[in-house]
């Protein structure tokens, strides 16, 4: 589904991702780790079409098509979803408003009519629960004042009406509780499907003991250093991310994942 | 992303749609002004004597006042001998019905969607549109007539209405007030005039459509509005003119005045042209619009939204003197390219337990330059006054500015005043949001923006608020790339 080749990424002339080689199957999770500047957030935010990012070498295929000729809001029209790491305040835009804003454009772009009021209010009813978020927060701006919680809660929430092909979820773990932890992970796990992939940014394997990852890859100072199974975030939970550095010297180069 | 990008660059450099000239004969005085040209005017209109001595005392006092400077914005030395004052459509004759207006102007206004004709008329909304110096047609005038109410042009209403006219003209904005009204004063050709008895509550929209067509002319009307005890009036009003590079001057004044419990309700969406992306051309919107609650809980409403003029410069205010009198004012006022906008409000509270509500929302992209600036006094006699004032900029780029100053008197100790301001951007991170959720550059901005301006909008009358959010989008095009 997704065929990441050697991508070579920089910001201001700064090398961040410096041949990034992932391939992702459809039915699959696969979690990205890495230390804090490893470039993982820098790896969703390309996926997505962030254009403050410059690609200087490498391609990314996405259900056979170059995705990076592609604008971000065609990206979200073939199916890719990126739940955001801080998610963004639109003040003066209700939720529920801006989602069906949201999935109409989505449908216009794949050629199917626009949802009514009507239904979509009932898919809303149905997909909140799943998130156990508070109805009222539909009515409220679109994360304006939402608790940290909250706003990764919209972020499941959003990802599981627009129902994307590929999901990038980018540290939708960080600043959250453990009972918020245990939601979200539920609502990710009630969206794995086998026509659907999922890449899973995190810095901790706490997410993972919750959202059990097909394929597990190290990212360190924009290369993907190690790749395994799931066994591999236990081994680097229990060693750390040092022990990564001193592997990645003396390992062949990172195979490609799954 | 090069590709979507020169898109909305090329629906930035569109033209303005509003910018077409009508070819039609125009009866027009010559440029510059003098006392026999206010006599002029008055005569062409055949006005009664005080009429006529109210213009020339008004030029009289004109001759000695400055034109202000302390306004937050900046343009050559207007010319005021190089203005012509007076232009009317030919020829000029009383109009027995609209079947005799030049087609050619009705043409224009079906080209603004301004349909003058009552059959494919605006849904419940009456019209009286003023092209150039002078209005050319109102329509619903029977119908209005049967409920009482009045409304007509201002020339006209000088004619059949003497009595109303001289007990209220200058009662609000005297003829002294300032540079710009006393001017108005002295040669406003037309305008609208509106009276609304006793215990009625007007059974349509009422709307002004000001239309600015020859070269060279400053468009100078006056709009008069009376609301009786208990009495219900909205009132809407639209302009546009054409692209010239030349600027134009707009001085209006506009006068409200509202008996006690009643109600006036004054929505303005002004797309003036704003000049093109260069700066040149467009119109000076300096007017004076102020409103009276002359009455015990009576309450008048300002609700603009300004997108268009090179410059705008004013201030809807309200008189709070009757006790338990309400004051609002809403506004979204936006400027791109090279606009220019200062603008907001003056609540005077006189009365007792007077209330006001200050709703502003500025938007900044291109170059624009956006000022807030606005009066709440509070007199020694108005005990138990509130105001709340909240004054909100957008900025988009970074080559515009927004600036705000709320002024604020207070004599009464038991006064309770807020204030609330707050300056945004539109993030690149708000515009990526939205468009990894599958909008386009254009949907987000214009959702971002509408969103800012909600509060505003929800005071509009329905089919202007749908027409407000067009507008502004159309008006932003480009202005984040």
């Amino acid at each position: 589904m997704l065929e990441i080749k050697n991508l070579h990424v920089s910001v201001d002339g700064h090398a961040i991702l410096k041949g990034i080689n992932l391939s992702v199957k459809a039915g699959e999770v696969h979690a990205v780790m890495g230390p804090n500047g490893s470039g993982k957030s820098t790896l969703a935010q390309v996926i997505a079409g962030r254009e403050t990012f410059e690609v200087t070498k490498g391609e990314v295929i996405f259900q056979g098509k170059n995705l990076l000729e592609m604008s971000p809001e065609q990206r979200a029209g073939e199916g890719l979803f990126l739940a955001f790491q801080y998610p963004v305040e639109l003040p003066g835009i209700a939720n529920m408003y801006f989602l069906r804003a949201a999935l109409n454009a989505i449908r216009t772009y794949r050629g199917e009519d626009e949802i009514d009021a009507i239904d979509f209010l009932a898919l809303c009813k149905e997909k909140v629960k799943i998130v156990e978020m508070d109805e009222r927060l539909m009515k409220r701006s679109v994360n304006e004042g939402f608790s940290g919680g909250e706003k990764k809660r919209n972020e499941i929430l959003q990802m599981s009406i627009l129902n994307p092909k590929l999901a990038v979820l980018d540290e939708t773990d960080s600043g959250l509780d453990i009972d918020a932890l245990r939601v979200v992970a539920g609502g990710i796990n009630a969206l794995r499907s086998p026509d659907r992939a999922m890449v899973v940014i995190t810095h901790y394997q706490r997410l993972l003991e919750y959202v059990v990852p097909d394929r597990v890859h190290v990212l360190s100072e924009g290369r993907i250093v190690r790749s395994g199974g799931k066994d591999l975030a236990l081994e680097l939970e229990e060693k750390g991310y040092a022990w990564i550095g001193e592997g990645a010297a003396t390992a062949a180069p990172a195979g490609a994942g799954g | 992303m090069a590709a979507p990008k020169s898109r909305i660059e090329d629906l930035a450099n569109r033209e303005y749609k509003y910018g077409f000239v009508t070819a039609i004969d125009e009866d027009a005085i010559p440029r510059g002004i003098s006392e026999d040209i206010v006599r002029t005017i008055s005569a062409k209109k055949n006005e009664p004597e005080w009429m006529t001595e109210w213009r020339v005392k008004a030029y009289q006092r004109w001759l000695t006042m400055v034109e202000p400077t302390w306004q937050n914005v900046t343009y050559p030395p207007i010319d005021y001998q190089n203005i012509i004052y007076y232009s009317a459509p030919k020829p000029k004759k009383q109009l027995a019905s609209l079947d005799e207006v030049d087609p050619e102007i009705l043409k224009t206004f079906e080209k603004l969607g301004i349909s003058l004709g009552e059959q494919k008329r605006l849904s419940n909304v009456a019209v009286d549109a003023v092209f150039d110096s002078v209005s050319v047609a109102t329509t619903f005038k029977a119908k209005l007539a049967e409920a009482g109410v009045i409304f007509c042009s201002f020339s006209e209403a000088v004619q059949n209405h003497p009595d109303l006219i001289r007990k209220y003209l200058g009662s609000v904005v005297p003829y002294s007030d300032n540079f710009f009204a006393t001017l108005n004063s002295a040669v406003f050709s037309d305008g609208s005039f509106c009276y609304v008895p006793k215990g009625v509550r007007c059974p349509m929209e009422l709307s002004t459509y000001f239309r600015i067509n020859a070269a060279d002319t400053g468009q100078f009307e006056r709009t008069l509005i009376v609301a009786e005890e208990g009495s219900y009036v909205s009132y809407l009003e639209g302009c546009t003119a054409p692209m010239r590079d030349t600027n134009q001057l707009h001085a209006a004044v506009v006068e409200l005045v509202a008996m006690d419990n009643a109600q006036i309700k004054y929505s303005t969406v002004q797309n003036w042209y704003p000049g093109d992306k260069d700066g040149k051309g467009g119109i000076y919107n300096f007017v004076t619009k102020r409103g009276k609650c002359a009455g015990r809980k009576s309450k008048i409403s300002w609700t603009q939204v300004e997108t268009g003029s090179a410059i705008t410069w004013k201030y809807p205010g309200v008189i709070l003197q009757g006790d338990d009198s309400v004051g609002e004012f809403y506004s979204v006022a936006l400027t791109n390219n090279y606009q220019q906008a200062d603008t907001g409000t003056k609540m005077i509270h006189l009365g007792k337990n007077t209330r006001s509500t200050i709703i502003s929302k500025g938007i900044s992209a291109g170059h624009g330059q956006n000022t807030y600036r606005g009066l709440v006094k509070i007199s020694k006699n108005a005990t138990g006054a509130r105001n709340y004032s909240q004054c909100d900029s957008l900025l988009m780029g970074d080559r515009c500015g927004a600036h705000t100053f709320p002024y604020i008197e207070v004599k009464n100790p038991t006064a309770q005043l807020e204030h609330e301001a707050s300056t945004s951007k539109i993030g690149e991170d708000q515009l990526f949001y939205c468009r990894q959720r599958g909008l386009s550059n254009e949907d987000a901005v214009s959702l971002i923006v509408n969103g800012f301006c909600k509060e505003v909008f929800r005071e509009l009358p329905m089919e202007f608020a749908v027409e407000a959010q067009k507008l502004l989008t159309v008006s932003l095009e480009g202005a984040v790339g």
